[in-house]
């Protein structure tokens, strides 16, 4: 691999751009591997990162049934934050974060990580105490948050309406090294990394069966073939549960539909992430300009990667009191994406029923900010077999056990 | 949009009148059972692709529950059917089969 730099960027210059290679190979698997990961999205791809860089693995097939990153990947908001209630949750999002901070270097591709801010509104009395708790948490878990009052909210969003009528800013949690990053970069930064290690990215290969003998994975059946491995992670979001079913065992996951959409561009006008959780809408401006804008899931069972139209509608309407500004946007695009749902809207980072199959699901909303941290935990599970401290809370079996990492109450949303 | 036609009231509602409860026709366990049970009651989902039952509620119709069969991949539906149901009723099983040759069944 070439490292890109800015003396490849004027070496290029000279000779009209006729040397840049390829980001990553295409290969045909080969016959078998240590690690098989199915799924080439962000969490996938940091799992097998992680397995070369901190494990010295990389005997290692990514396998994806689609393009590399165009799951959820590339369908979210591309927001990035930490900020969570439960211990277990925010040392993971904490870890991702921090990673995020370092891996342009890291992966030598710049994946454009903006730590521009991030504001939580509370909007009723209710969100106050509970943002002012979490505040209090994450100073004890070493998140860096705080909470402001609405002059400050309005000094740093100036298009804000903090006055209601009906849902006034009272305040907000910021988390100040919270933002956003380029979402298809961080897919193709560790694509980029991972092919360089040797890995192999084999994509439009789809999974359709799962092979074993006496409780061991022996390797997966594809649209290429069969392919041998010693031990296989399922890192695939969405479709967790039908890869769940080949191998064997029943996970605590549904699917539904979670949608995003972007205006026209506009000159810039919010500079930080803005997420308000009683109307539950949040929104961030793209460098092109274009505000991108997420709301809650649809709340049914779809496999279909488009969502209903009044929860657009909704998401909007219940934006513009607080945003007037949108009100006369033309809104771009909208596209859907299938978020994995468990019980307790925490993730499994788990080991299976199977003693070399490992799973990584459940991300639900909050997949993206999460890729880095998940990827080291993920790769810590899959090398030792058995969980690190970052992924030890998120086994499935908590779900039997009753200790449930409850982001569900302590957001009052889908997060 | 969505539209599942009320068994109760005959009101062919589209889905902002409607608000879903997930998997159908759940066997519930109570007092004394086991972990793996309660688990398989509470959480564990069949989530399929394809085929699904499923809760419904007609919430601002006649407010009352009932059940539907659908298609999570397309979004078809195949019908619906009072909540009073403990297994998808014949009809609709037959249906299911004629738009879904390879339908596994009902599991």
């Amino acid at each position: 691999m070439k490292r890109y730099s800015v003396f490849a960027i004027a070496r290029e210059a000279m000779r009209h751009h006729t040397g840049w290679e390829r980001a990553w190979a295409s290969p045909l698997p080969k016959s078998s591997y240590d690690v098989i990961v199915v799924g080439a999205g962000g969490h996938g791809l940091a799992t097998a990162y992680y397995l070369g860089k901190n494990h010295g693995i990389t005997n290692v097939a990514v396998i994806e049934k689609g393009w590399l990153g165009g799951g959820n990947t590339g369908r979210n908001t591309t927001i990035i934050r930490s900020n969570y209630l439960q211990d277990s949750s925010a040392a993971i999002y904490e870890k991702a974060r921090s990673l995020y901070e370092g891996l342009s270097q890291d992966l030598n591709y710049n994946v454009m990580f903006s730590p521009r801010g991030l504001l939580m509104l509370a909007q009723t009395h209710h969100e106050v105490r509970g943002y002012m708790r979490t505040v209090h948490a994450n100073l004890l878990q070493g998140v860096e948050t705080e909470w402001i009052g609405p002059e400050q909210v309005k000094r740093l969003v100036p298009i804000m309406n903090i006055d209601g009528p009906r849902y006034p800013v009272l305040g907000a949690l910021l988390q100040k090294r919270g933002g956003t990053a380029r979402h298809d970069a961080v897919a193709w930064g560790y694509a980029r990394a991972c092919s360089a290690m040797g890995m192999d990215i084999i994509q439009q290969c789809e999974v359709t069966g799962v092979r074993q003998q006496g409780g061991q994975v022996t390797g997966v059946e594809t649209t290429k073939g069969f392919i041998g491995t010693k031990k296989l992670a399922i890192v695939v979001a969405g479709h967790s549960g039908q890869v769940a079913e080949m191998a064997g065992f029943r996970l605590p996951v549904e699917a539904v539909a979670l949608q995003a959409l972007v205006s026209e561009p506009i000159k810039p006008c919010i500079d930080v992430v803005v997420m308000a959780n009683t109307v539950h809408g949040y929104m961030s401006q793209s460098d092109k300009g274009e505000l991108v804008i997420g709301g809650g899931t649809d709340s049914f069972n779809n496999f279909t990667q488009r969502g209903s139209f009044h929860h657009i509608e909704e998401t909007l309407r219940a934006l513009i009191e607080t945003f007037p500004i949108i009100s006369r946007l033309k809104m771009l695009r909208q596209w859907g994406g299938i978020v994995d749902m468990t019980g307790d809207r925490s993730p499994i980072l788990s080991k299976t029923p199977l003693g070399n199959c490992f799973i990584n699901c459940g991300w639900g909303t909050g997949g993206f900010k999460a890729i880095p941290g998940s990827g080291w935990a993920m790769a810590d599970l899959v090398a030792k077999g058995e969980p690190g401290p970052l992924a030890a809370e998120f086994g499935m079996d908590r779900f039997r056990e009753g200790r449930f990492i409850d982001e569900s109450v302590a957001a009052g949303v889908a997060h | 949009m969505l539209i599942l036609e009320c068994p109760y009231c005959g009101v062919k509602a589209e889905e902002t009148e409607l608000s879903p409860g997930h998997e159908a026709h759940l066997k519930r366990f109570g007092p004394g059972s086991s972990d793996e049970q309660f688990e398989s009651y509470m959480f564990a989902r069949k989530n399929p692709k394809g085929v699904h039952f499923e809760r419904w509620r007609h919430t601002y119709g006649c407010g009352k529950w009932f059940l539907a069969a659908r298609c999570t991949a397309t979004l078809e539906v195949f019908g619906t059917y009072p909540a009073q149901t403990s297994e998808p009723p014949a009809d609709i099983v037959a249906k299911i089969k004629a738009r879904r040759p390879n339908w596994e069944g009902v599991k």
